[in-house]
C-alpha cells in the first residue's frame, strides 16, 4: 500500500527552511541553465530568422561569409538572367550588395562597436519582403541616405531619425527606419550601394554578394545548378537560410559548452544540497517512518514516498527558476558575430520548450538527490529506529 | 585551539552529512575558479596590453585599409620609438574550424614593438630570408603538429581564393597570458601577390618612448591625417582590446550574475546544515553553557565549525580548479586557442579563500548566534 501523498506535502510544510534550501538551490541551477539556452536560442533565432526560404545568396565560391566575397558586375548580369529568378514586370528582383563595417560609439558602455554597413539595390525591400520601413522613408538612389534597423538607434550613438552622421569621408542623413521582425538587418544601417563602395573607396563594379528572389523555394536547384555550371562564374550559390543557420554557428555552439559545463558543475552541487536537505528529513523523521513500517506500509512504499517527497522539492525548484528567468525573455543583449567582424542586438528567447528542459533537469536533480536517503529510510530496521525514541 | 578536537569530533559525527556540505562547497568554489579563469580568458588581451602602445586603426573602421606611407610621418613624431604595421589575412588551413589568426607584419619593426614574443635568432634569419616564410606561436604549432620545415597551405579568402604555401621558419613563444596562436608571414610577399592592395596596410601599432606621451603622440598621429581620405583612431592597445572585449559581448556581467546566484545558494546550504546540526545539538550546547562555558565560547564554537567546513571545501575546490587549468596546459590546446589562457591566477585564488571564509562567517553565524542566546534551562529542559 503507498503512502497518502498529503503526508509527504505536509511535511515539506512542517519542514519548510530545509525545503525551502533545496528549492533555491535546484532553482538557481535551472535558473542559470534555461538563461544559458535562451541566450542561444536568441542568438541563433535572430540570425536564422535573417533568411528567408524563397531567397538564395551568391557570393565567391570559397567566401566564409559576406564580408569577404566579391561578385563583379558582369556576374550580376548573369545572375539576373538565370532561370529561377523571380521578377516584377520586367525587372528581376535581386540585390547586389556592398557589405562594410563601420566605428560607432554604443550607448550602453561608450566604446565602439562594428555595425555592419550594407550597400543595397532600390529593390532590397521587394527581395526581403520581411522587411518593411516604419518611419520616415526609403533612402534616395544616389543620395547620401541612410535607412537603419529598428535596434539601431537604442544601441549605438548618434544614429537616430533626421541625424546626420559623419562616416568613412562621408556625411550621411538618416531618413527612415526599417522593421526586420528581429532578425539581424534590424541591426544594421542600410544605403545606396554605388554610394557605400564610393564613399569607402572601393570599384564600383565590385559587390560583395547578390541575394536574389527566387520564383519559389524549389527553384533553387535549378538556379545553383545554372549558376555554379557557368564558367564564366566562380560562385557558390546558397539558400539564405542556410547561409545565416552556419553564421550562427559559432557562437551558440560556444554558449552551448559553456553554459552546459557551468549547469554540469551546478548541478552536482544542487544535488548536494537535495542529499544533504533529504538525508536530514530522513534522519529526523525515524520514528515516523518506524512507525509507519510498523503499522504495515512495506519498505517499497517508503521509498517511494520519500523519492516522491524528492521530486516534489526539485519540481517547486524548477518552477521558480523557470518563473525566475522568464523576465529575461525579450531582454536585449548584444554580441560580436565573428563570421562578419559585426555587432549584433538581440534578444533573449525563453520558449516553452527550453522551460520544459529546465523542469526535467530538476526533475532528474530531484530524483539523484532523492533516491539515496529514501533508500536509507526504508532500510533501517523498525525495532531499533523505535527503541531509540 | 585546544577546542579543536572537539569540533572535529563534531563534524565527523555525521560524516555524510559534512562530506556532502564540504562537497557542495568544493563545487561552488570550483565553479568560482572556473569562472575567474573564463573571466581572464576573454579579458586577456587587456590584461597584457602594453601601456607603451598605441593602436592605429582607420577612423571608418578596423577593416578599412591605411596607406602604407604613414609610417614614416607616424615616425618622425615626438616620442615615437618604433612603428610596425599588420595586415589581416584571415585564410583557412583545410577547414574553416581550424581558426587562428594570420597577418602578414612588418619585419623590420616587429621586434622591437613586441619584444615579448620571442623568436629564436637562427630562425628569425631564415625567416628573413625566405619570401613564403612563416613564423607561428608554439600553441597554434602544438595544436596541428607542425614543425619547422613544414609546408603550410592556407587558403585566402579575402585575397583571391587561391591557396598560398608558406614554409614553416620558426615558433614564437612568449610569457604566460600572450596570444600564441598567430601566424606571421612577410607583408612583402602579400604586397606582391595582392596588385589591387598594393601600399595598402591593416593597422599600425605606435611603440612609445615613455607612455607618458600616449595622449599626445595619438592626437598628433590623428591630426596627420585629419581631412585625407584615410583618417585615422588612435588609442592605446588597453583602450583597444577593451572596446574589443566590451564587442564581444558582456562576458563580464553574465559572469557576475552566475557567480551571485552560485554564491548566494552556496549561503542557504551551508547555513541550512549548520542550523540543522545546531539544533540537533541543543542538548549538549546547553550542557556546554550549564558546566561554564560563556555565550561568546558557544558563538565561536558553532562559527568555528562552519568556518572549518567552508575553508576546506574552498581550498578543495580552487586545488581541483588549479589542478584542471595545469592538466589543460599540459595536455595542450584541443579547443583551438581559447585553452591557451586557462589560467587560474593567485589573485583570483586568494579571492576565493577570502569568499570561502566570508560565507563560512556568514552562513555560521545564525545558527551561532542563536546557539548563544540560548537560555540554558528552556534547552535542558526540551531534551
Amino acid at each position: 500500500m503507498a503512502v497518502p501523498l498529503i503526508y509527504n506535502l505536509r511535511s515539506v510544510r512542517a519542514r519548510w527552511v530545509s525545503a525551502i534550501v533545496a528549492v533555491l538551490g535546484i532553482a538557481g541551477t535551472v535558473g542559470v541553465f534555461i538563461a544559458m539556452l535562451a541566450l542561444a536560442k536568441g542568438f541563433q533565432t535572430t540570425l536564422v530568422s535573417s533568411g528567408s526560404p524563397e531567397n538564395a545568396i551568391i557570393m565567391r565560391a570559397g567566401s566564409t561569409s559576406e564580408m569577404t566575397g566579391s561578385v563583379t558586375l558582369d556576374q550580376v548580369r548573369i545572375v539576373q538572367d538565370a532561370q529561377g529568378i523571380a521578377r516584377e514586370g520586367n525587372q528581376p528582383l535581386l540585390t547586389p550588395e556592398v557589405v562594410v563595417i563601420a566605428a560607432f560609439p554604443l550607448i550602453s558602455t561608450g566604446t565602439d562597436a562594428n555595425v555592419q554597413v550594407r550597400g543595397v539595390s532600390d529593390k532590397a525591400l521587394k527581395v526581403r519582403s520581411n522587411i518593411h520601413m516604419v518611419e520616415g522613408r526609403f533612402f534616395e538612389p544616389g543620395l547620401s541616405e541612410l535607412v537603419v534597423g529598428k535596434n539601431v538607434p537604442s544601441t549605438y550613438q548618434g544614429l537616430t531619425l533626421g541625424n546626420t552622421v559623419k562616416f568613412g569621408g562621408g556625411t550621411w542623413k538618416i531618413v527612415g527606419i526599417f522593421d526586420a521582425g528581429g532578425s539581424s538587418f534590424d541591426s544594421e544601417v542600410w544605403g545606396d550601394s554605388r554610394v557605400v563602395a564610393d564613399v569607402y573607396k572601393r570599384p564600383n563594379y565590385i559587390f560583395q554578394s547578390v541575394t536574389a528572389k527566387m520564383t519559389s523555394p524549389a527553384a533553387f536547384t535549378t538556379l545553383k545548378d545554372t549558376l555554379t555550371a557557368d564558367p564564366r562564374m566562380t560562385v557558390e550559390v546558397d539558400r539564405e537560410l542556410d547561409y545565416y543557420q552556419k553564421q550562427s554557428q559559432g557562437l551558440t555552439h560556444q554558449i552551448h559548452v559553456l553554459g552546459g559545463v557551468i549547469a554540469f558543475v551546478m548541478g552536482i552541487g544542487a544535488i548536494f544540497g537535495a542529499l544533504n536537505t533529504m538525508y536530514s528529513a530522513v534522519s529526523e523523521r525515524s520514528r515516523e517512518i518506524a512507525t509507519m513500517r510498523a503499522i504495515g506500509f512495506g519498505s517499497g512504499s517508503v521509498v517511494l514516498s520519500f523519492v516522491f517527497e524528492a521530486l516534489f522539492i526539485a519540481f517547486i525548484g524548477g518552477l521558480v527558476g523557470c518563473l525566475a528567468v522568464i523576465p529575461l525573455n525579450g531582454f536585449t543583449t548584444g554580441a560580436m558575430n565573428f563570421q562578419t567582424f559585426s555587432h549584433l542586438a538581440f534578444a533573449f528567447k525563453v520558449t516553452p520548450a527550453l522551460l520544459g528542459a529546465g523542469i526535467a533537469f530538476a526533475l532528474f536533480m530531484g530524483l539523484l538527490g532523492g533516491v539515496p536517503p529514501a533508500i536509507r529510510a526504508a532500510q533501517r530496521p523498525v525495532a531499533l529506529a523505535l527503541r531509540e525514541l | 585551539m585546544k577546542f579543536m578536537p572537539l569540533i572535529l569530533a563534531n563534524l565527523f559525527r555525521k560524516k555524510l552529512r559534512t562530506t556532502l556540505t564540504i562537497g557542495s562547497f568544493a563545487i561552488a568554489m570550483f565553479l568560482f575558479g572556473l569562472l575567474a579563469v573564463m573571466r581572464g580568458a576573454f579579458n586577456q588581451g587587456v590584461d597584457i596590453a602594453g601601456a607603451d602602445r598605441l593602436v592605429v586603426i582607420n577612423k571608418v573602421s578596423l577593416i578599412q585599409p591605411l596607406p602604407i606611407s604613414y609610417r614614416e610621418r607616424i615616425l618622425q613624431l615626438k616620442g615615437v620609438k618604433n612603428v610596425t604595421f599588420d595586415n589581416w589575412f584571415g585564410g583557412v588551413y583545410i577547414e574553416e574550424k581550424n581558426f587562428f589568426p594570420q597577418f602578414a607584419i612588418d619585419v623590420d619593426d616587429q621586434r622591437q614593438v613586441f619584444p615579448e614574443m620571442r623568436v629564436p635568432e637562427e630562425q628569425w634569419k631564415t625567416f628573413l630570408g625566405d619570401r613564403q616564410g612563416a613564423i607561428v606561436g608554439g600553441a597554434t604549432a602544438r595544436r596541428f603538429g607542425w614543425k619547422i620545415g613544414d609546408k603550410i597551405p592556407i587558403r585566402s579568402t579575402i585575397y583571391g581564393i587561391e591557396t598560398w604555401d608558406f614554409n614553416l621558419d620558426g615558433i614564437y613563444t612568449a610569457a604566460q597570458g600572450n596570444d600564441l596562436t598567430q601566424f606571421w608571414f612577410q607583408y612583402k610577399y602579400l604586397d606582391e601577390r595582392t596588385p589591387r592592395q598594393k601600399g595598402l596596410v591593416g593597422w599600425y601599432t605606435v611603440k612609445l618612448e615613455n607612455p607618458d606621451y600616449a595622449v599626445s603622440v595619438a592626437k598628433a598621429i590623428d591630426d596627420l591625417s585629419a581631412n585625407s581620405p584615410y583618417e585615422t583612431k588612435t588609442e592605446t592597445e588597453k583602450a583597444f582590446a577593451t572596446s574589443f572585449a566590451k564587442q564581444a559581448g558582456n562576458i563580464e556581467f553574465l559572469i557576475l550574475a552566475i557567480g551571485a546566484v552560485v554564491f548566494f545558494t552556496l549561503l542557504l546550504v551551508t547555513g541550512n546544515t549548520m542550523a540543522i546540526s545546531v539544533r540537533e545539538r541543543i542538548g549538549e550546547l546547553a550542557v556546554l553553557k550549564a558546566i561554564g562555558f560563556g555565550d561568546r565560547f558557544v558563538l565561536f564554537f558553532v562559527l568555528g565549525e562552519s568556518l572549518l567546513i567552508a575553508v576546506f571545501g574552498g581550498i578543495l575546490g580552487l586545488a581541483v580548479c588549479k589542478g584542471l587549468t595545469l592538466l589543460i596546459a599540459s595536455v595542450g590546446d584541443f579547443l583551438g586557442g581559447f585553452l591557451q589562457f586557462f589560467h587560474l591566477s593567485n589573485a583570483a585564488i586568494l579571492q576565493g579563500l577570502v569568499a570561502s571564509v566570508a560565507v563560512g562567517i556568514l552562513a555560521g553565524i545564525i545558527p551561532a548566534s542563536s546557539a548563544m542566546r540560548l537560555r540554558v534551562v528552556q534547552a535542558l529542559r526540551r531534551v
